[in-house]
């Protein structure tokens, strides 16, 4: 039996508004340090790894809206029978890359919601579409998320 | 940097090993402002959530095949699709190995396809991946 009901699905298809972020150069440094990326135009901060949009659009939330274990459950889903985070994957088409000082605007749509049977219980997993052009309507990137809960 | 005339299919891609510390997964996690627990308090993911020790990012890991293809492809080539999956988790005090190899050529478009991995020590593929490029 589907833990998942028709009032849950039905949020399938739901977007945020979407959300407005500056890539500073600072920004792009603090990454590129962090995951220790070598190329000089990364730590100089002039252009972003293929990755730092991530970081960039990654819910800046309270610590009062974290769960206990440190998440943030996605405000684009339901109330789901399902608490504990698992990673997932992403698919990302790259149109251009980002650089220092771009204003980028980013859009998440929840794309599917459906349950599966795991080895220790039934896993939740869901989808989104995260879209991210520059301010000025320059397509530049469009990644599909899947992530996983139990 | 790579040329279309000069690759083949099943060329492989230098591979770097990568050896987390507990300030790599600190800083990762605050450069994404993730606060979950099982990256940097190691009582709560072993007596919480179960693990063996404290868990290396998914996303991390990802960003590692990212640089795999950045590095090999210079500044001339461009990366059109990337795409990752994390199978199974990796643990801090682990040594893991980012990599790669050529699938596919189109000499025409110079379009190059890629199969990419983070594997462990003992060879099993945590996060495997794929990419698809346009050499200069």
């Amino acid at each position: 039996m589907s833990h998942l009901t028709p009032e849950m699905l039905a949020h399938v298809g739901r977007s945020r508004p979407p959300v407005t972020e500056l890539a500073t150069r600072r920004e792009i440094r603090k990454y590129s340090v962090a995951t220790r990326q070598r190329l000089a135009k990364y730590l100089d901060g002039l252009e972003a790894p293929p990755l730092f949009y991530v970081a960039l659009f990654w819910d800046v939330v309270s610590l009062d809206r974290m769960t206990p274990d440190g998440v943030t459950i996605d405000p684009l889903l339901p109330d789901l029978p399902f608490r504990r985070a698992m990673a997932g994957g992403i698919e990302t088409q790259y149109f251009r890359p980002i650089r220092c000082d771009d204003r980028l605007v980013a859009r998440r749509t929840l794309t599917d919601l459906y349950e599966k049977e795991g080895k220790s219980g039934p896993l939740c997993f869901y989808e989104v579409t995260l879209e991210v052009e520059t301010d000025t309507g320059v397509l530049v990137l469009r990644e599909k998320a899947t992530r996983i809960l139990r | 940097m790579p040329k279309v005339d000069r690759i083949r299919v099943g060329d492989v891609l230098p591979e770097r090993a990568h050896t987390p510390t507990i300030l790599d997964l600190f800083f990762y996690n605050a450069a994404l402002w993730n606060g979950h627990r099982i990256h940097f308090d190691e009582r709560y993911a072993t007596e919480q959530e179960g693990y063996p020790g404290l868990v290396v990012q998914g996303p991390l890991q990802g960003d590692w095949l990212g640089q795999c293809v950045m590095e090999w492809l210079g500044d001339d080539g461009v990366l059109l699709e990337l795409e990752y999956g994390n199978r199974a988790a990796g643990y801090l005090g682990g040594t893991f190995y980012s990599g790669g190899r050529i699938t596919a050529i189109d000499e025409g478009s110079g379009e190059v396809s890629l199969e990419l991995h983070v594997r462990n020590e003992a060879g099993d593929v945590l996060c495997p991946g794929s990419a698809r490029v346009r050499l200069g």
